[in-house]
């Protein structure tokens, strides 16, 4: 697993994915920051948290879109499935990877909120709190995207379905909010990360939330393995 | 020791192996030869367990694949047809991280440079695979074949792409590799084969069609020998003397040329040598040999024959190794 990981971190590091990703993600949080919390002179990160989610749903199938579709079409998944090294090590070497590197990206906003501590006391608590909401948030998209990339050899529509899936989880409360069938709306309210993300931002810490976020990650590095495995014996 | 019993892969209703069973002994070289889209690498994906094989087992050392594939695949050096490589690494860090991949227990630099140095890409270890020529690409995918002295290397199609030194080699390489390791390679290059493998494994559409020592297959296909002949005299008396050595089968008269000299094709049983047979018969009736030849069919003809339209199923006469 750590030959996986060190692996794909030198991969985003050695090219110019890394600061390609991170460059993006610094541009667009510092323009949401310099928006909400200057524009309308507060100390809470609520706005700027809130809006993240539609940078994050293009930057991860990004990270993503070739962990798995590439070694396929390279052939190069010859060398990892013959290796003693297990499915779910590879898997899981793959998330982490990607992980770190969006991980790193987060970090802008712990810097965020020491450029505030210079105007007004910064919530600390609430602060961690939505920190922790972005990365398990994160965490959840690129299980999701790591599966996707399994599916396909293509990377361009690994990342173009993630991108649309993004599109479709942050549109998910206005079409139930149009549909207005009460089963429907509480379905589809359940199901959408961003009922549980919200939470985070306010500052609530629920254990339902972070339950939900770490079990959907499971699920999907769990499918990512099972894709894998069928794949060897069709 | 590899150990392939029944084994069979399907893709839907297409047969791509069928039902393939043989078996190497420790430190032998066997070629595997057959046309493009033979099964040849299907089967080679099912002996490392790249693929899973629809039904039959393959057992390396008393470990089989499926049940304990980590134990398994340790024991084994792959080198498929494309090599497995990453094009953005360079040479040593790609082997660092194979060498991690397969767990490999040997000390970690001294084991990389020996293995660069053995396929001849010490030079090249700070360069970026990217920026390398097929040779050299090839060679460092023979590099992480090697990682971990693997007992079992299977090679898919290793010399493809190499230029003729590179050739000899990667050949001269397989052969004393050969002495430690059972080694198992595919070709479809006939010359290749004969001058490295102990062994050769034709298959053709997903069937063994010959199993045979190198030396052995040409006459076991066949089922007999022959032999040229050029002998002056007549002919009448040549035919009539030659046909009372006890294993010949048939002798066919070839043109006459000047000085009364004429061809002749003369099949025998296998396993016999008729050539002293026919030496003193023609020094009886007074006609001498001029030329003598083995007319053994060549392993182009073979091979030709073999994976032509007929099927027949030659393992049964020929010499299993």
């Amino acid at each position: 697993m750590t030959a996986i990981l060190k692996r794909e971190l030198s991969s985003y590091f050695n090219s110019a994915t890394a600061y390609v990703v991170m460059a993006a993600y610094f541009v667009f949080s510092g323009i949401f920051f310099t928006y909400f919390c200057f524009g309308f002179n507060t100390t809470s990160l609520a706005g700027v948290y809130g809006n993240m989610f539609y940078i994050i749903m293009f930057i991860i199938p990004i990270i993503t879109m070739k962990t798995l579709s590439e070694e396929k079409h390279q052939k190069t998944d010859q060398a990892l499935l013959t290796s003693p090294t297990s499915l779910t090590e590879i898997v899981i070497g793959k998330f982490l990877g990607a992980f770190i590197l969006y991980a790193v990206c987060c970090c802008i906003f712990l810097v965020y909120a020491v450029v505030i501590s210079f105007f007004a006391a910064p919530d600390w608590p609430v602060i961690l709190c939505t920190f922790l909401g972005i990365i398990l948030l994160g965490a959840t998209l690129i299980a999701i995207n790591v599966f996707i990339s399994a599916l396909t050899e293509s990377m361009i529509i690994a990342a173009v379905v993630g991108m649309a899936l993004g599109l479709l989880i942050s549109f998910l409360k206005n079409i139930s909010d149009m549909l207005s069938i009460d089963w429907v709306t509480f379905v589809l309210e359940k199901i959408n990360p961003l009922t549980y993300y919200t939470n985070f931002t306010y500052g609530i810490l629920s254990i339902t939330d972070i339950v939900f976020f770490i079990t959907v990650t499971g699920l999907f590095l769990f499918f990512t393995v099972r894709v894998l495995e069928k794949r060897r014996w069709s | 020791m590899v150990e392939v019993k029944n084994l069979t892969k399907c893709y839907g209703n297409i047969k791509a192996v069928d039902d393939i069973s043989f078996t190497v002994e420790t430190g032998e070289v066997l070629g595997f030869l057959g046309p493009n889209g033979a099964g040849k690498s299907t089967t080679m994906n099912m002996i490392t367990g790249y693929i899973s094989s629809t039904s039959g087992t393959v057992t390396i050392d008393g470990s089989e694949i499926l049940e304990d594939p980590k134990a398994t695949k340790q024991k084994i050096g792959y080198l498929p047809e494309i090599p497995p490589i990453y094009v953005d690494m360079t040479v040593k860090k790609y082997l660092e991280f194979m060498f991690d991949l397969k767990k490999v227990k040997l000390p970690k630099n001294e084991h990389i440079e020996e293995v660069m140095r053995l396929v001849g890409i010490s030079d090249q270890s700070n360069r970026i695979i990217k920026n390398l020529s097929k040779g050299y690409r090839q060679r460092v995918g023979f590099a992480q074949a090697l990682l971990g002295n693997p007992p079992v290397l299977i090679l898919d199609e290793p010399t493809v792409g190499l230029d003729p030194k590179q050739i000899i080699e990667i050949r001269k390489l397989i052969k004393s590799l050969g002495k430690k390791h059972t080694v198992i390679f595919s070709s479809h290059v006939l010359s290749e084969i004969s001058a490295t493998c102990d062994r050769i494994i034709v298959i053709s559409n997903g069937k063994i069609i010959a199993d045979a020592k190198t030396n052995e297959l040409s006459t076991s296909v066949s089922g007999e020998q022959k032999l040229a002949l050029q002998i002056e005299g007549s002919p009448t008396d040549v035919v009539s003397a030659i046909k009372k050595i006890p294993a010949v089968i048939r002798i066919s008269k070839g043109q006459t040329m000047s000085n009364n000299v004429t061809k002749y094709m003369v099949e025998y049983e296998k396993g016999v040598d008729i050539r002293r047979d026919v030496f003193s018969a023609m020094s009886r009736i007074g006609c001498p040999i001029l030329d003598m030849q083995s007319g053994n069919e060549t392993l182009e003809d073979m091979f030709l024959k073999l994976t032509s339209a007929d099927q027949t199923n030659y393992t049964k006469n020929g010499g299993k190794g």
